[in-house]
């Protein structure tokens, strides 16, 4: 018989091992972490045995050491931390991989995920999918070498779940959204870094967001902010983008065309697109080559009768804006041709209507910024666009700013 | 009994007693094997199914949803490779069962690996692989990176909300060779009223294209794409009862797809399969691209084809 055959017996005794081992409570109060899982043998079976024997409470300690994992880990036990020595220190490199979609991808509640490094997977880094009160803290998420559409499509990937907190994260290459949290509720992402993504942060059909502290740096764009049509969860709304350094957001777009973030243009700092009640303020901006502000609608054909393409109640106040905007790209490369060559820090597109559209919005646009800083409405009349049917202006709208949202509060310590 | 409805799974496949032999798989008395009028592709694996349901219950009928199978079921799926696929009965050898547990808590999900003596099977949480080489059925050299799913990765596919759910066991899918009555008949099945529905043979030519298409997405692709599957969050819903065409894929832009969408812009672009994601993702074997993610390491030739074709068939818009 022409057939080969791997031994598949399972190392029951090492899984055993590894699995259950609840955190002693010493004298002093704290919890001392449970030994960590041997490095010895085949690691990734050694994690994946772990996170499958799991008990809710327990903590997985893994050791310090660069593993190749080629197969994805997964979780789906309610309260489990995993943890490493540290990012950078602990990395589970999935250069190998075969099969799934993700590195880690967790489905249970109450998860933490601190202190390692996952590089080079296939798909997205690490996925949560329906985890609520999910916390990634101390991650870094990385694909190696230069920016590539080969990369993987988001750094840490939380969605449709409540309360998720994204902290002191580190991520780079992905080849769509390094930090995205899609159909989501009450979001914090802090104190982040995201460099040489396309989107360096995405806030996607989610509500309830406060996006702050974070150095969003040469990436495509820096922070996204969506809503898209024909998902099951839409209406995106509440993100408050404050405190963030938004800078030098240039390199060029790398995502696979179909990407949505494929049509981002390359050197643009904050994008709203088809959101409600966006609230922009106390940012650093500086040296995004086509513009740091854009606001724009959803300019695809879309079938969903429940959604609205328009941007709208967008409030943006109080940042620091240098440089940039001297070398419009992608699909403001034309329109600032058209209009002499460079624009302005903010951009709106104009667009108040759509094919189907009872009537046109008004879109309730606040620039609450020094009177030197400059403003554009390109004046679009609708999607498709055509560059001949511009009607800039550079008058700020006089609306009534809609009321922040109040800070998010999330029950599992994030305030 | 006792077997069965203990939380913790069984060591080894023999103690659960469903096999009279385990050399040759016979089934115990009141094992019954079953098939499906369409199976899910998994690298060209042979299947072999059984259902175990507890003397004195029955499952409820149910004309769209699975079974209401009584605690106390088990469903087995033993998954065999020949040597070479043209010549199925010959020398074919047993890679894994997989057992579906309707314990008190709901449905469990176990893999058990077979031994290479092909004697006993033996539980395998974290999974595994087996590389595996044969001649493909149309007569091919084959290397299959065979993977036995891990516990979480069955949930991958058997989810259902937050609970676990058989995929296969439906009316529609069940219903041929007078095999539903035949299940009335030995007290397995009960409430079947006489016009259950039929899924349409994926293969069977002399039926419509499209019928066929769509039963197929059904069964490899609707168990995560569905409202309440692990694909739910792409908006794309493969069930063979979706009518919705944007749910379904066609004109739909790509989510989340990743370097999975390639180039493409749209899932489905009707009368253009190259251009159409679905297609490109279930001719891949690439991580991060393929689809469906988990289950296949080789593309399932044929019912690629049948999707292009349906693709093709559909009328470009103006």
């Amino acid at each position: 018989m022409n057939l080969s055959r791997t031994a598949l017996a399972i190392p029951l005794a090492l899984i055993l091992a590894a699995c259950s081992q609840k955190a002693a409570e010493p004298a002093g109060g704290v919890p001392a972490l449970p030994p960590a899982l041997s490095a010895e043998g085949n690691f990734g079976a050694t994690l994946q045995g772990a996170l499958i024997s799991a008990k809710a409470g327990d903590t997985i300690v893994m050791p310090e050491g660069t593993f190749t994992l080629t197969d994805p880990l997964s979780l789906d036990i309610d309260g489990v931390t995993l943890r490493g020595a540290g990012q950078g220190k602990t990395i589970l490199d999935f250069a190998q991989q075969s099969g799934a979609g993700e590195g880690l991808l967790v489905t249970s509640d109450d998860v933490t995920l601190m202190d390692f490094t996952v590089r080079d997977t296939k798909g997205d880094g690490i996925k949560s999918k329906g985890a609520d009160r999910i916390t990634y803290r101390f991650l870094t998420v990385e694909w190696s070498g230069e920016p590539d559409e080969n990369n993987g499509a988001y750094g840490v990937y939380p969605v449709e779940s409540t309360d998720v907190l994204v902290e002191n994260v580190t991520v780079r290459g992905a080849s769509d959204a390094g930090i995205y949290v899609g159909q989501s509720s009450n979001i914090i992402v802090r104190n982040s870094v995201v460099e040489y993504n396309v989107a360096g942060i995405e806030i996607e059909n989610s509500s309830g967001a406060d996006v702050y502290g974070n150095i969003a740096r040469n990436n495509t764009g820096g922070i996204l902010v969506f809503d898209l049509p024909d998902l099951p969860v839409s209406g995106g709304n509440s993100t408050r983008i404050f405190a963030n350094e938004i800078l030098a957001n240039n390199t060029r777009n790398f995502a696979p065309a179909g990407n949505i973030v494929a049509g981002v243009p390359s050197g643009t700092g904050v994008i709203i697109m088809a959101n409600r009640n966006v609230h922009v303020f106390d940012n650093t901006f500086d040296n995004n080559r086509s513009t740091h502000v854009l606001i724009t609608a959803y300019s695809l054909p879309f079938t969903d009768e429940a959604y609205n393409p328009l941007p709208r109640d967008i409030v943006v106040r109080d940042n620091r804006y240098t440089g940039g905007g001297d070398d419009p790209q992608g699909m403001l490369a034309p329109l600032a041709a058209a209009l002499g060559g460079g624009l302005p820090p903010i951009v709106w597109d104009g667009v108040s209507s759509w094919p189907g559209a009872a009537g046109p919005t008004d879109v309730n646009l606040t620039i609450a910024e020094a009177a030197d800083i400059q403003f554009l409405n390109l004046g679009v009349p609708s999607y498709p666009l055509d560059p001949s049917t511009l009607a800039p202006s550079p008058e700020r709208p006089g609306s009534a700013p809609p009321t922040e949202p109040a800070p998010i509060v999330l029950p599992h310590g994030g305030n | 009994m006792s077997v069965i409805l203990d939380e913790a799974p069984a060591q080894n496949l023999s103690d659960y007693g469903l096999f009279a032999d385990m050399a040759s798989a016979r089934p115990a008395p009141g094992v019954v094997p079953f098939d499906l009028v369409n199976p899910l592709f998994s690298d060209h694996a042979q299947k072999q199914r059984f259902v175990f349901v507890p003397l004195g219950a029955a499952a409820d009928y149910d004309d769209t949803d699975v079974f209401d199978f009584p605690v106390g079921t088990v469903l087995v799926k033993t998954f065999a490779f020949a040597p070479d696929m043209r010549q199925p009965d010959q020398g074919a050898y047993r890679v894994e069962t997989r057992l579906l547990i309707h314990k008190a808590s709901g449905w469990s999900a176990f893999a058990y690996i077979w031994n290479a003596g092909g004697t006993e099977a033996v539980y395998a949480p974290i999974g595994g692989r087996q590389q595996i080489e044969t001649i493909s059925p149309s007569g091919a050299p084959l290397s299959i990176n065979y993977s036995v799913p891990n516990q979480n990765q069955c949930k991958t596919c058997h989810q259902a909300g937050d609970a676990l759910s058989p995929i296969g066991p439906k009316a529609r899918n069940l219903n041929h060779k007078g095999q539903l009555e035949d299940w009335a008949e030995r007290g397995l099945l009960a409430g079947l009223d006489g016009a259950a529905p039929a899924a349409p043979a994926v293969f069977d030519v002399t039926l419509p294209v499209e019928a066929r298409a769509r039963a197929w997405l059904d069964i490899n692709c609707a168990h995560c794409h569905k409202p309440d599957g692990s694909a739910s969050n792409s908006g794309l819903v493969l069930s063979s009862t979706e009518t919705d065409p944007a749910k379904l894929g066609i004109g739909k832009h790509p989510v989340a797809a990743g370097r999975g969408a390639g180039t493409l812009f749209q899932v489905i672009v009707p009368g253009a399969p190259d251009r159409s994601i679905l297609a490109f993702r279930m001719a891949s074997v690439e991580p991060g691209v393929a689809m469906p993610e988990l289950g296949r390491s080789v593309p399932d030739p044929e019912g690629l084809a049948l999707v292009r074709e349906w693709i093709a068939e559909m009328e470009r818009p103006e």
